[in-house]
């Protein structure tokens, strides 16, 4: 640990400039925070956290259809705990935990098999499950449904907003105000996909990437590479978390999700439209559509005025610039995602605000 | 009593509260001073100063591993004397019963109310017992209020609570809230963990007695550890800061955490006591909790600091530093 | 959403498992994964087994934490 620490310092000093790594991932975000490991980063290596928590970038009309949808009779809505909190526009009302305890029938499952049982269970009610997630996630759903069609259960839908990975980071690339110098590239996300989605990052934008893993000394490894690759001048991809990740990556669940999945394009906070980076269901499992089968209305997105979540998550702002924040954004009272996650820059920020200002 | 549940009429007021009175509270409890049933127990107060605490219990669902409703409301309230210095004399038991709860659980948990009460060396002196109807309670809810007697000399309470103090926990954090979340409906997880639930009175006499200056104690129920640090630093204005390679943390806990998106820091303890004593006296709590069964593990986990005021930090196994968050209220499986 | 965790299959029906993280047992569905066998070290997130450790990456993945203070999975 020590040896690393001090290897990453010796390539800090050689690179010499402020050197900016993102991480894309919601759990490298929370690893990082919950280890403390800025603190033995050098002076001039800064990590920043980037919009890969599923949580973070779903648009507030995603929150609100699903506010909508576990309010009318007969339905019962199913998450990820991770939605529960989630704030949706200010006029639709709170969040799923605010419905719950308003008398919605509001579930949290670990998994959408569990879904897919409590559809099974409860034949009277319309059971929606709110499918949000990367590359990770979205198999899983993606077997959900398969499941379901097999075993002809005709009341488990899925709300779809699963998004993908490669085109948001090289969205990040083309917005000039922000500067990367490096990736870490989320593990689990290429544990289905392969690390060769990358390559594309390091060959036309000439950023190294470097695929990690969860474990602080994963990270300071991927670090440790990342320096290594800027003070030699390459831009290639790593795998740091080889004991997971390969280049083709799992195969089964490519084609799982290549079967109940269409490539379309989705809205990101923050970022607006970026094409060809979320997944749709495809016609075929149509049923299966909580958009379609159930006459979801998607508004258009209508933010808190003031809301400055996707700036931050592109990383032009710190959260002290944002308005809100501290005053009417509070991790009690969250007006945005960064807020509401846990882990979220705003509420890590947070945290370290009070500390740094007793 | 021929019924085999619980009836509207059992909350009455009538023959059959008289019945259930009777045939099942009387006989589990009985003491000079709950016996003449009157309106209030009378009670002949000798010490100085007496502690008074209160708590409800509508643990979800009532029977879990290691234990059940009726443990924990008297285990709950118990320890709330404990770590106030006062030695536990007097319990009132309040029930709140669900119309149709079978008669069967509820002799099961007034059999542990009985059985904890006489570990603890408590005595129920008055009750009371509601029936609301079908649906408007998850079967049983329960209020125990305790009052004991003070027994320390010097104040034990956040303002004595000082920079250089260590803090010392007597075992394995995590293991009730574990214990209660594998047999909820909907999380669908196995573990072999039991709940902590226990009465620490006699550890904390132990404590009290070892000739170590105790600033403060507190069990650390809802919300964990997490939630005691940061409550006593805010309170207390100083910094608390933990060792997280000294936190002990049984391997089925982490690996249930691990499972569900949980921080151990987090999660509920029922058989748990945080100390704040003079730096210098660790050792000696150390040793005085070592020789009780429930203190085998003690350990210090952390000191008490000037700065950051009000802040409660973790010192992480890698080196680094991270601030302990106070909980937002609701253990949630994540998976993000 | 990227949370996925170690765990060893204790139980294997077809593709329906029993996997263990240090005695917290749960069901998950091995599909995704080639070839399955009892004792097998699987990465499993939201239910699903997505990923298969050979043994020595068990190994790695024990170092690793034993470097950070922490035991790894044993049963």
């Amino acid at each position: 640990m020590n040896a690393l620490v001090s290897t990453i310092n010796e390539l800090a000093r050689r690179v010499g400039r402020d050197v900016r790594l993102m991480e894309v991932c919601g759990t490298h975000t929370m690893s990082a925070f919950r280890s403390g490991l800025r603190q033995l980063l050098p002076s001039n290596v800064r990590l920043i956290s980037g919009p890969g928590c599923p949580v973070c970038v779903t648009d507030t009309n995603y929150i609100d259809a699903a506010i909508a949808l576990c309010r009318r009779p007969g339905v019962m809505m199913t998450t990820f705990g991770d939605l529960v909190r989630v704030p949706g526009s200010p006029s639709a009302g709170g969040s799923l935990e605010r419905e719950r305890a308003a008398g919605a029938g509001v579930r949290v499952v670990y998994s959408p098999t569990d879904a897919v049982a409590l559809a099974r269970d409860n034949p009277a009610k319309q059971v929606v499950f709110l499918g949000v997630g990367f590359e990770t996630t979205a198999p899983t759903v993606a077997a959900s449904i398969v499941q379901a069609a097999k075993d002809g259960i005709r009341n488990y839908f899925v709300l779809c907003a699963h998004k993908t990975m490669p085109r948001a980071m090289e969205a990040l690339l083309h917005d000039r105000e922000i500067k990367i110098d490096g990736f870490l590239c989320p593990g689990h996300v290429s544990v289905i996909t392969g690390a060769a989605i990358y390559r594309f990052i390091c060959e036309k934008y000439k950023i190294p990437c470097v695929v990690a893993g969860f474990e602080a000394l994963d990270m300071l490894k991927a670090i440790e590479m990342l320096l290594a690759q800027i003070a030699d001048g390459r831009a290639e991809v790593e795998i740091e978390y080889s004991r997971s990740v390969n280049e083709r990556g799992n195969i089964a669940a490519q084609k799982l999700l290549a079967e109940v999945f269409e490539e379309c394009d989705a809205g990101w906070r923050g970022f607006g439209n970026i094409p060809r980076s979320g997944l749709a269901i495809r016609a075929k499992y149509a049923q299966f559509d909580a958009a379609k089968s159930l006459g979801v209305k998607f508004e258009a997105a209508r933010p808190h005025p003031g809301c400055r979540c996707g700036d931050v998550l592109r990383g032009v702002i710190t959260p002290p610039e944002c308005k809100l924040y501290g005053k009417a954004c509070t991790p009690t009272n969250p007006v945005g995602p960064c807020m509401v996650s846990n882990e979220g820059t705003c509420a890590a920020f947070f945290k370290y605000d009070r500390k740094a200002a007793t | 009593m021929e019924r085999d549940r619980i009836l509207l009429a059992h909350g009455g007021g009538g023959s059959l509260t008289r019945e259930l009175i009777e045939e099942l509270f009387l006989p589990a409890f009985d003491n000079p001073r709950l016996r003449p049933l009157e309106d209030s127990a009378v009670l002949s107060l000798k010490a100085q100063n007496y502690a008074f605490t209160t708590d409800s219990y509508v643990v979800k669902p009532y029977f879990f591993p290691g234990g059940d409703i009726g443990k924990l409301a008297v285990c709950g309230t118990v320890n709330d004397l404990a770590v106030q210095g006062a030695r536990p004399l007097w319990l009132s038991l309040g029930v709140i019963l669900e119309e149709g709860l079978p008669l069967a659980d509820l002799r099961k948990i007034v059999a542990s109310i009985r059985e904890t009460a006489v570990e603890a060396g408590v005595e129920i002196v008055t009750g009371d017992t509601k029936v609301v109807e079908r649906g408007k309670c998850e079967g049983i809810y329960i209020n125990t209020a305790g009052i004991g007697e003070i027994v320390t000399p010097r104040r034990l309470g956040v303002a004595e609570v000082r920079p250089g103090d260590a803090v010392i926990v007597n075992g394995n954090l995590g293991e009730h809230g574990v214990a209660v979340l594998s047999r909820r409906e909907g999380i669908a997880f196995h573990t072999s963990v039991v709940s902590d639930c226990a009465t620490l009175w006699q550890l904390v006499k132990v404590v009290l007695d070892a000739g170590a200056e105790i600033h403060a104690m507190r069990d650390p129920t809802r919300g964990g550890l997490a939630a005691t640090v940061c409550d006593i630093a805010r309170a207390s204005g100083v910094g608390i800061r933990l060792q997280e390679t000294a936190l002990p943390i049984g391997r089925e806990v982490r690996g249930a955490c691990d499972l569900l998106g949980l921080d151990p820091l987090t999660i509920a303890n029922e058989g748990k006591v945080v100390v704040f004593c003079r730096g210098a006296d660790a050792e000696r709590v150390l040793s005085a909790m070592k020789s009780n069964a429930l203190g085998r593990h003690a350990c210090v986990i952390g000191e008490v600091m000037e700065k950051p005021v009000g802040v409660a930090l973790l010192h992480t196994v890698i080196g680094g530093e991270r601030i302990v968050d106070v909980p937002t209220g609701e253990d949630l499986p994540r998976i993000c | 959403m990227c949370l996925a965790i170690p765990a060893k299959i204790v139980e294997l029906n077809g593709t329906a498992a029993v996997i263990s993280v240090d005695g917290a047992q749960r069901k998950v569905d091995v599909s995704l994964i080639e070839e399955p066998r009892l004792g097998d070290f699987v990465l499993v997130h939201a239910g699903f087994a997505i990923h298969k450790w050979e043994k020595s990456e068990v190994e790695e993945w024990e170092t690793i934490r034993a470097a950070a203070g922490l035991s790894g999975v044993t049963t």
